[in-house]
């Protein structure tokens, strides 16, 4: 029996995530026993110091290039990359967790597990909120990304439900709207234990195939294994609808909208950006890795996923009249375009991260600032509400302005330099027909991101104008970074399309 | 010519980023700060002007202290814009000899121009705002001149254009000046057009807007035919239209007159000394592109003498004192095109030109507006007279203006354009005779209508009344004769016999220091210039050998002194009395047509608004009754099809979970159909 | 009975005996016993408790979720802790100190769940 070896462990490595995993754990601790005054001043500095100490653990370890823990996980440069990008948009979204001024008590209530519209769910609305939110915003970005550097698929499920159940519950958390965002969050839990079935029994069938769970040993299995066929064709599919339900791919996007308007805002944007990243990271991953030799057989397949996916998330943007259901399908097509650098596999990695920052940045400041528009009954969301507020509020109007055309991909905003790049690298990839589809479905979506323009400019305000709040020095800071991170992408997107090139491909060994 | 290189930029100059930055810098501030820099906000404008002046002097330094066989094209490479695959736009800076002087003339004039502004805006509550934009139009012709591609001296020439449109109509409740900017606004965009087109046609032929690949492209086809003439004269036609539309030549001359309704330093700098010259530099900056193609050229010089012409009889034609200088700045462009148009040893000419003018004609603005300032903003010639006496700084300084535009040896004027008419007349062939005797009449009308000008301002007796003298009747008389909104809105009473009652004086120093300093350029810059520009020059035009000649230089010099003097003569004989204060009616023909501008605007009412309009209709036609079919059409599908699939969203989360399931065996049908098939 | 799916030949035996044993019980049951249906013995049985009533959507009291979820805590912790038991002894400290951290965590979880006092019944 004693043949079991301890596998190495570069402790280096992992390094960023023990960090945010550790963060997490002491954050249970402050809510277990620091006093309830204090509580939200240490989660904040403790959730910030966490992150941004993961952060610069990343920064130094930006040329490592190792697989440790016995093939569990592997740290390289797309993976750091990732796993940047995905603590600093969630440094971003903190801010408008944390933000306290635009609701008494925050966004959030105390206990998702009040029934809606009971004495308890009632009284809870008045309460400053729980500030358990802060280790379980932790425990999800370190779940993201630990599944970003998984080098095995046992690994990659374990870190999808780390990152995913705190998730299911900040959903439940909203102050206002309690029902909806209760719906939210058990439709997202369902849907998304349902996702992870296909996602388990995936990896069973890629083990019968391979005899291994790691992704190197399947890519080496397709070489070799004399195993049927059918085993890695149906597993492959199962593992690819378990990341593409994440993803928000059409047909597995259906929950998106509904969880995406339902999740109090700030943790709508955490899942627009990070969640996304972590995603397509993953999916990155698994197909440039695992799945590179096979692509002749996927890749006509996941091709047509992306067709339905730009096609179907751009149209049904159209006919939108909410704006966070109107973002959550964009952010349906943008999953389309993604999938179409996933597609182009290896020549389109760099412009797919980059196309993620990019796209990350824009969609935080938007949702940021849908968090300002409000009235008695919190958020005003319905597009009707929208109608006329440039009048009022030319300052507010103008940068929500500048990000809808930063989304439809107008010159000098990152969202034309990331498609651009996103695109041309395709193309070049052989994917022609992927990036037509692109551009033309782009210009559909043009059309609902310039009626929120119109909206707000030309039409005469209805009698009950929400107001746009004036919010605290977080709120403002993420709309800044928003804004800006979108303008300095379309003027200057060199430095960081040569931080993407220096990423270089996925580690394969 | 040799292939075309630029050298990396060493020391001081590789931070020559800064002579933009920091007028652009200061142009955010005053606008982000707003009223909170009202008290101080000039003095900022003012010194980041002088700031970069004393920094484009020592580059000059710099780049004069290269030896002789030393390259003294210096470039910067300041980032990469965007860098994928075939395409690659980068930012970099180029500071050659050419845009050397460039950055001296914007910088040094501009600082003294800022300089009067600080005075002549001094009682306007937007002073601010106006420094915001002046320095603002610093820094994007700064750009202009700066830029080592193309791009980025289209980015400049928008937004010196963007400038300019918001200095126009800076008093923009007034209705001539936002219409004149919106009309400025609209004229450049057709030559923008232009410009755009041919940035397009360079990406397409030669993958690149960088200065040196272009040329260099363009000096390889020539020796391998690579690239077809026809390729290089639409290229070359394309940058003129562009050049047209900023320079305000034939025919898109006609923004120009109206851009005066913006403050007087405003015409001074942007529509005289500087901006209106960027069609110019462009055209300089581009000879290579128009050496290698004859036609572009011809187009060029003829479009330079008929608009030289153009001015001056319209110049005869006008009664505001800004409105002729306006067509004298156009009349003299045209020499500057005609110039460049010759092409070889006359670009330098055409440069050389180019800064004298910018010397005499910013003295010339400055001391119209110095004149209005203190004569109430009135600006009809035919209602002052004998002012000298009131103002001499003024009468002085615009006296040296005005002998060196119309070329009084040794003043700038002679030095400069002479050698363009010598050069006009030596063009090889019939044309010659043809462009040189054009330059020659236009060197004589010159003369006439500044005559007139000068003479009708300053001198004859006073054709107003002064204050205090016979004011007994003036309250009543104001009604009478209808008042005279002056640029303020405050009105001018009248006499009874619809003389102006006024209270010249003289301007303060503020105003009258860059008086002296820019009559000191006019008299001293053409002769210091004529020979060591030219030498100064020679590294980006290259040296060149006299060609055949058709007259000397000493006949050409003995035609022009002459015709000017005639010129000055018939002037004199003919205004020293004095005009009549209301319009004479016109008698022949030219002079009616002179009056309207030479029909310039219903020509292009004509040429481009008609066909636009009609345009406009057949598009109008066809977009609601094809287009918007389509597009409602497509709209509708889309919405409809949008709302039906919504259908699928049932809120239901079996439903979804359906959804889910069913694209689950969709997936894995395909692959395994894919894998067995 | 070769190829891939061949080893699964005993396990296919088995599911069909299972289905006919399941198949002959109930067959025979059906067949022998007596039949003699009333209204409560079709109401659904619920521990001894009498049967909900009204509409089945009634909320359910949040502790028995949290025992639930306490319980399958330990379950996972147990099913890790068995196999590490058994080999513990030739890992050294190592192994012992890194199960002490798992286990850490997990005491974690409990931890909060008794300072927030849901560990207490009332």
């Amino acid at each position: 029996m004693n043949d079991i070896q301890l596998p190495a462990i570069d402790y280096a490595a992992l390094l960023p995530m023990l960090i945010v995993f550790g963060a997490a754990c002491v954050g249970i601790l402050v809510e277990a026993f620091a006093p309830r005054g204090w509580r939200f001043v240490i989660q904040v500095s403790l959730t910030i110091g966490g992150l941004v100490a993961g952060l610069v653990a990343i920064i130094v370890n930006r040329d490592l290039e190792i697989t440790t823990i016995g093939g569990a996980v592997t740290v390289d440069g797309p993976g750091l990359f990732l796993q940047g990008a995905i603590i600093i948009l969630g440094i971003v979204s903190l801010g408008l967790i944390a933000e306290r001024r635009l609701e008494r008590g925050g966004p959030f209530v105390a206990e998702a597990a009040h029934a809606a519209n009971s004495d308890g769910d009632k009284r809870q609305e008045r309460e400053p909120g729980a500030t358990e939110v802060f280790p379980l915003t932790l425990f999800a970005i370190a779940g993201m990304m630990l599944f970003c550097v998984s080098g095995d698929l046992l690994t990659m499920f374990v870190a999808l439900e780390v990152f995913s159940l705190p998730l299911y519950l900040l959903c439940g958390l909203a102050r206002r709207r309690r029902l909806i965002s209760q719906e939210a969050a058990l439709k997202y839990f369902l849907l998304g234990a349902f996702a992870s079935a296909f996602f388990l029994y995936g990896v069973a069938l890629l083990y019968g195939y391979a005899g291994t769970v790691s992704l190197t040993g399947i890519r080496e299995g397709v070489l070799q294994s004399e195993q049927s066929g059918i085993l890695l064709a149906a597993g492959l599919a199962l593992l690819a609808i378990g990341l593409l339900f994440k993803a928000a791919a059409v047909p597995f996007h259906v929950w998106t909208p509904d969880v995406y308007q339902g999740a109090p805002t700030p943790v709508t944007a955490l899942m627009a950006a990070c969640t996304k990243a972590a995603a397509f990271g993953g999916l990155l991953r698994v197909f440039n890795v695992a799945f590179e030799t096979t692509a002749w057989d996927w890749q006509p397949v996941l091709a047509t996923v992306a067709i339905l996916t730009m096609v179907v998330g751009s149209i049904l943007a159209v006919a939108q009249t909410d704006i966070k259901r109107l973002l959550a399908y964009s952010s349906v097509a943008n999953a389309g375009y993604l999938l179409v650098g996933v597609v182009s596999l290896n020549g389109a990695v760099g412009s797919s991260l980059f196309y993620l920052i990019a796209y990350g940045f824009s969609v935080l400041g938007a949702f940021a600032m849908v968090t300002l528009v409000r009235d008695s009954e919190g958020e005003a969301t319905h597009l009707s509400r929208w109608a006329g507020l440039g009048k009022g509020s030319p300052l507010f109007s103008a940068l929500f302005t500048f990000l809808m055309l930063g989304f439809a991909g107008i010159p000098l905003t990152s969202g034309f330099t990331s498609k651009f790049a996103l695109f041309s690298s395709a193309w070049d990839s052989d994917q022609s027909v992927l990036v037509i589809v692109g551009v033309l479905s782009s210009v559909v979506l043009a059309f609902p991101y310039l009626k929120v323009v119109v909206l707000l400019w030309l039409n005469p305000p209805g009698e009950e104008t929400p107001t746009v709040s004036v919010p605290s020095m977080l709120t403002r800071a993420v709309i800044f970074a928003g804004v800006a991170v979108t303008f300095v992408l379309g003027v200057a997107p060199s430095f960081l399309l040569d931080i993407v090139a220096d990423a270089g491909p996925f580690l394969a060994k | 010519m040799d292939s075309i290189t630029y050298a990396p930029a060493t020391g001081a100059l590789s931070s020559m980023w800064l002579l933009v930055a920091i007028p652009a810098l200061s142009a955010t501030v005053l606008l982000l700060l707003g009223r909170r820099a009202d008290k101080w906000g000039h003095w900022l404008g003012v010194a980041s002007v002088l700031a970069s002046f004393v920094l484009g002097v020592t580059y000059f330094l710099q780049l004069r202290g290269i030896d002789g066989t030393g390259n003294k094209s210096l470039s910067v490479d300041l980032f990469e814009f965007i860098h994928i695959g075939d395409l690659n736009v980068s930012v970099g800076l180029l500071f050659d000899p050419l845009t050397a002087v460039f950055v001296l003339l914007i910088t040094g004039v501009g600082f003294l121009i800022h300089l009067y502004a600080v005075g002549y805006m001094s009682h306007d509550p937007g002073r601010r705002r106006f420094f915001a934009y002046f320095n603002l139009f610093v820094a994007a012709m700064l750009l202009l001149v700066l830029g080592d591609n193309y791009v980025m001296l289209y980015a400049g020439w928008e937004g010196v254009g963007l400038a300019s449109y918001l200095l126009i109509s800076f008093w923009s409740d007034r209705p001539a000046a936002a219409t004149a900017g919106k009309k400025a606004f609209l004229i450049n965009r057709v030559g923008d057009v232009g410009f755009a087109l041919a940035i397009f046609l360079m990406f397409a032929t030669f993958g690149t807007t960088n200065y040196a690949d272009v040329f260099n492209g363009v000096l390889a086809s020539e020796a391998g035919q690579t690239v077809s003439a026809g390729v290089l004269l639409a290229m070359g036609l394309l940058l003129l239209l562009g050049a047209c539309g900023k320079s305000g030549q034939f025919p898109l001359q006609t923004w120009l007159p109206d851009a005066m309704e913006g403050p007087t330093p405003v015409s001074a700098l942007i529509h005289a000394a500087t901006m209106v010259t960027a069609g110019v530099y462009m055209i300089a900056r581009s000879q290579v592109i128009f050496n290698a193609n004859e036609t572009a050229q011809t187009v060029v010089v003829s479009i330079g003498a008929l608009t030289l012409l153009i001015g001056c009889v319209i110049g005869c034609a006008k009664d505001g004192i800004k409105r002729v200088l306006a067509y004298s700045t156009v009349s003299q462009i045209g020499y500057m095109f005609l110039a460049v148009g010759l092409g070889g040893g006359a670009y330098a000419l055409g440069i050389i030109h180019l800064l004298a003018h910018g010397f005499f004609k910013a003295g010339l603005f400055l001391g119209a507006g110095s004149v209005m300032h203190g004569m109430k903003d009135q600006e009809d010639i035919r209602r002052f007279g004998g002012l000298w006496k009131y103002m001499r700084i003024t009468w002085a300084t615009f006296g040296l203006g005005y002998l060196a535009i119309i070329g009084i040896p040794p003043l700038s004027g002679f030095f400069t354009k002479d050698p363009i008419i010598l050069a006009a007349f030596n063009r090889e062939g019939w044309t010659g005779w043809l462009f040189g005797s054009a330059a020659l009449l236009g060197a004589g009308l010159t003369a006439f209508y500044m005559t007139r000008l000068f003479v009708l301002t300053f001198h004859g007796r006073p054709r107003w009344q002064k204050e205090g003298e016979g004011g007994a009747h003036a309250a009543s008389a104001t009604d009478a004769h209808g008042a005279h909104a002056d640029a303020h809105g405050a009105a001018i009473a009248r006499t009874e016999d619809g003389r102006d009652i006024q209270h010249p004086h003289e301007s303060p120093w503020i105003m009258t220091v860059p008086l002296m300093l820019l009559a000191v350029g006019s008299v001293a810059a053409g002769w210091l210039m004529s020979t060591s520009v030219v030498d100064w020059l020679t590294p980006v035009f290259g040296e060149h050998e006299e060609g055949h000649a058709h007259l000397t230089h000493t006949q050409v010099t003995i035609a022009t002194v002459a015709v000017t003097v005639l010129g000055v003569a018939l002037g004199y004989l003919l205004f020293r009395g004095g005009t009549s204060l209301v319009e004479q009616p016109a008698r022949t023909h030219l002079v009616r047509a002179a009056r309207n501008n030479l029909y310039a605007d219903r020509f292009n009412e004509l040429v481009f608004e008609l066909p636009g309009r009609l345009l406009t209709r057949a598009l109008v036609w066809v977009d609601n009754r094809g287009v918007d079919g389509i597009v409602n059409g497509l709209a509708a599908a889309f919405g409809g099809g949008s709302g039906r699939l919504r259908r699928l969203q049932t809120g239901y989360v079996r439903t979804y979970a359906l959804s889910i399931l069913s694209g689950a065996f969709l997936i894995v049908a395909a692959l395994l159909a894919v894998r067995l098939g | 009975m070769d190829g891939y799916l061949g080893s699964y030949a005993t396990l296919g035996v088995l599911l069909v005996v299972a289905g006919a044993f399941f198949v002959v019980a109930y067959t025979a049951n059906r067949v022998l016993r007596t039949n003699a249906p009333s209204a409560a013995k079709s109401t659904s049985y619920e521990c001894g408790l009498d049967p909900a009533e009204g509409s089945d959507w009634a909320q359910a009291q949040i502790r028995y979720y949290v025992y639930a979820f306490l319980y399958a805590l330990f379950a996972v912790e147990s099913v890790f802790l068995f196999p590490w038991a058994v080999v513990f002894d030739g890992l050294g400290m190592v192994s012992v100190a890194e199960m002490g951290v798992f286990v850490a965590v997990l005491a974690l979880g409990l931890l909060y769940a008794w300072r927030k006092g849901v560990l207490t019944w009332t």
